[in-house]
């Protein structure tokens, strides 16, 4: 008897969910370990987590206001990602969109009535967002332009820049020196549900909820598969591949310069430092744990900033060091990757047979 | 050959291999004889490919043993088949395209030294090369050789390893018409050297070109065996397929209509910015079929591009229906009324990773009923590809299958299920039966007929000049991007159209 690897006819949706699943848990006990090396206890270690991130309204309120910035930006690099467009700049995607909502908020409210104030700063966001990753996306279709390596650097120009308005010429001159604009005018404060979870949580869902419609069930995300798959194909069918390429690419970037937009609109309430937490980065990680899906990315959005707010809590309380809940999400990533190949594969147990068959073939 | 009295180099008995639902190989008893070239001729799913598998050690068969130079062989994996002598060039090579010939020739051969001595290698390749006319430069890339080199890099490879039982499976599939000539040429060489081959095939004229004996399977059993001599092309044809093949189709009077196709002095460029279209002039009426002939490589595939958009041409105007379509987009000429069935299936044709329903949605999606607005409608997309899977014959386990899981005829059905339903005014048709069995062949060409006979211009490119004579009504014959001549198939001789193909103009 031995076991072979079989392609899979149709990727079963049971696998999809099972071996993610699998994956966390594979996940947890490589982590297990390491906690051990530190000396703390995994089961009360994940247990004090568990309740850190979920067992409070605090903690919950908490863990939620960073899943709505995670479970944007992951949507954003999702729609990318489907595209085989390698969008790694939602970080700077986000960090610009957090800019331009707040020159708006800062410099416009003479301009508008106050009541139009709030939107307009989350549309100025966004189209930063969009017009920040619509540059590479050019570059792309129209010279060929490596779109990793441009949408990559340009997260740095991006931070750079917002650093050097609220240390420059948007600092808050009543700040006492502290680097930082000054704060908006209420009228472009976004409200806020519970604790400091925020409006932006509705939008992620129906974001999500929108997006999986769009990939599905419309003409236009019908043809982004296609797109996503062969692009040769596409255009022989007569799709402009260029053009979409760029549609979607605009809307994957305006979704993460939103996510900006919500963080210093509902968060900070001013620019300032810690804008965001590298959440542009984890949403990497977020969109290939969804597989690329848009209804999956919220709640693995809510598990990411789980273990980041539980991970923070457990560190004040055990005292274990910081990088404890980056080290998870690293030891999240890899089991996951590796699980990918059961959802592609099965394993059969067979009488003797070679180590390898392939099936495809005649039959 | 002296094979009655010999022992023979490989035997069969009794081999049997099934799959999930099907039996591939049912009892099969095969016998290969030193110095012989063997054709194994059959269907698409008759089980060639999955018992020279068996052979190679790729699958392990359920029941039945192999014999080995008269002794009977445990086939556990490649490596033992390779220890046996039996070497298999595949249909997809299995070629690094980065590295250079001589360093994929002893890839993977574990007696070779650490840092190999490439010199000795290469004089042995050569010495090869030369002996059984495998001309390749060794110190090439892959990736700068043509299919043809690549295949005689294969078939080196086995050769380096001291293979005598070579099984070429469907080799001439991906060659020109001079390619498989040389190739011919190297199988005799091969022959003569004393080493013994089995030829994986559908195409009869090839059995008859290559093989010295030929086996026919059908649906996993052996339906006959005979030498080659002493058949016909007909013959095997009934045998394989297990009725009479028509070969003769029958066709509407010729009676052609308005031209829905015209192109005027149409010049244009290929991949690489040489002129691959010079000043073609062509017209395609409704009710006719335009056969293109010539050897691949001379314009036909740009000719295709440029009618269908997605090639922009230099000069000249072409206009379908009227209708002036020359540099517009693909989908201005998709809604023209033009269908397309590509040269590369399987990656602009088809999608290999999105299912077979969604593969044959894509031409009509944009319009009702398939869509509503902006929504598309799932349902109604089932509805249709099951239609079209039952119409057309198309065998799936069912419309969610990924379309890269069925076999090449199915593959080329699906693309023909979707071009024909979309199909209003003309039908742009790249060698559409290629590398297809005589069954899908014969689907194919019916269905090129049917839309002649319902009124459609069809513009039918082929490299297979019986099958141009039999499909089309004229026949343009292309040689260096110009259009030779326009010959009426009822009237030429296939010697006019292959000196044609060859460039040499007869008044």
């Amino acid at each position: 008897m031995s076991l072979v690897f079989e392609k899979r006819k149709n990727i079963s949706k049971s696998a999809l969910v099972v071996v993610p699943a699998l994956s966390f848990i594979v996940s947890l006990i490589l982590t297990g370990i390491v906690l051990a090396v530190f000396g703390a206890n995994p089961f009360t270690t994940y247990a004090a987590m568990f309740h850190g991130a979920f067992g409070s309204l605090y903690g919950f309120g908490e863990t939620l206001v960073k899943a709505i910035p995670l479970s944007l930006t992951g949507l954003g690099v999702a729609l990318a990602f489907r595209l085989k467009f390698w969008n790694i700049g939602a970080e700077g995607q986000l960090t610009l969109g957090g800019v331009a909502a707040a020159g708006m908020a800062l410099f416009w409210g003479k301009n508008i009535p106050p009541a139009l104030l709030l939107p307009a700063a989350i549309a100025a966001g966004s189209l930063a967002g969009a017009l920040l990753a619509g540059l590479p996306a050019i570059l792309k279709t129209r010279l060929k332009v490596d779109e990793t390596l441009v949408t990559l650097m340009l997260n740095y120009v991006a931070i750079l820049f917002s650093e050097y308005l609220y240390y420059g010429p948007w600092r808050d001159p009543k700040g006492y020196g502290f680097p930082g604009s000054a704060l908006f005018p209420e009228a472009a404060w976004l409200p806020r549900v519970f604790g400091r979870a925020h409006f932006g949580m509705y939008f992620a869902a129906a974001l999500a909820i929108l997006l999986f419609i769009i990939l599905k069930r419309t003409r236009w995300g019908f043809e982004l598969t296609i797109i996503g798959n062969s692009p040769k194909a596409a255009r022989y069918q007569g799709i402009g591949v260029e053009r979409n390429i760029v549609l979607a690419i605009l809307l994957s970037g305006a979704i993460s310069g939103m996510a900006g937009a919500f963080e210093v609109t509902a968060i900070s309430h001013r620019l300032q430092q810690g804008l965001s937490l590298g959440y542009g980065f984890t949403a990497i990680i977020i969109a290939w744990m969804s597989q690329l899906n848009p209804l999956a990315v919220p709640f693995v959005a809510i598990l990411m900033a789980g273990i980041l707010v539980g991970g923070d809590q457990v560190q004040l309380m055990m005292g274990l060091p910081a990088a404890m809940g980056s080290v998870m999400q690293g030891l999240i990533l890899f089991p996951l990757l590796a699980g990918s190949l059961f959802t592609e594969f099965r394993i059969r147990r067979v009488r003797k047979e070679p180590k390898f068959a392939c099936v495809e073939g005649e039959k | 050959m002296e094979q009655a009295s010999e022992r023979p180099l490989v035997e069969l008995r009794s081999v049997t291999k099934s799959f999930p639902g099907v039996v591939a190989n049912d009892c099969v008893d095969l016998v290969l004889y030193r110095g012989e070239v063997l054709a194994l001729l059959g269907e698409n799913g008759a089980g060639k490919s999955t018992l020279m598998n068996i052979l190679c050690g790729l699958y392990r068969q359920d029941s039945g043993e192999i014999y080995v130079r008269g002794h009977k062989a445990q086939i556990h994996s490649p490596k033992d088949s390779r220890r046996l002598g039996i070497g298999m060039v595949h249909q997809n090579f299995k070629l690094v395209d980065s590295m250079t010939v001589l360093e994929n020739i002893i890839l993977g051969i574990e007696e070779q030294k650490f840092v190999p001595d490439m010199k000795k290698v290469k004089a042995e390749v050569l010495d090869l090369s030369h002996k059984y006319n495998l001309k390749v430069n060794p110190e090439a890339s892959i990736w700068q050789l043509s299919v043809g080199e690549q295949q005689r890099v294969e078939i080196l490879k086995l050769l380096y390893r001291k293979a005598d039982i070579l099984i070429l499976d469907e080799p001439t599939a991906v060659l020109t018409p001079q390619e498989s000539h040389e190739l011919a040429k190297v199988v005799h060489s091969l022959r003569a050297e004393g080493k013994s081959a089995i030829f994986i095939t559908h195409k009869m004229e090839e059995v008859m070109k290559f093989s010295d004996r030929v086996m026919v399977l059908r649906k996993g059993a052996v339906v006959a065996q005979t030498v080659t001599e002493a058949t016909s092309p007909a013959a095997l044809a009934k045998m394989m397929v297990g009725r009479e093949i028509l070969f003769d189709l029958d066709k509407k009077p010729f009676a052609p209509g308005e031209p829905v196709l015209v192109l005027r002095g149409v010049s244009a460029l290929d991949d690489r910015g040489l002129p691959a279209l010079k000043d073609v002039d062509l017209t395609v009426r409704a009710g006719e079929v335009i056969g293109v002939a010539g050897v691949a490589g001379n314009g036909q595939r740009e000719l295709a591009e440029a009618i269908t958009g997605l090639r922009k041409v230099k000069s000249g105007e072409i206009r379908i229906d009227g209708k002036d379509i020359t540099n517009k987009s693909p989908l201005t000429v998709i809604k023209a009324g033009t269908a397309h069935i590509p040269q590369d299936r399987s990656s602009v044709g088809a999608v290999g990773d999105m299912s077979v329903a969604s593969n044959l949605a894509m031409k009509q999606y944009r319009r009702k009923p398939l869509s509503f607005g902006i929504f598309l409608l799932p349902r109604r997309i089932a509805q249709m590809a099951r239609r079209l899977i039952e119409t057309f014959k198309i065998s799936t386990p069912g419309p969610e299958t990924r379309v890269k899981f069925l076999s090449g005829g199915n593959i080329q059905k699906t693309i023909l299920a979707r071009e024909i339903g979309a199909c209003k005014k003309l039908l742009v048709a790249v060698y559409p039966s290629r590398g297809l069995d005589v069954g899908a062949t014969e689907a194919v060409r019916k269905q090129l007929i049917a839309q002649r006979d319902q009124g459609l211009g069809v513009l039918f490119v082929s490299e297979d000049i019986d099958e141009l004579v039999q499909v089309a009504d004229r026949i343009a014959v292309m040689f260096e991007g110009r259009i030779m001549a326009i010959l009426d198939s009822t009237s030429c001789d296939e010697e006019t159209i292959g000196l044609l193909m060859a460039g040499v103009k007869t008044p």
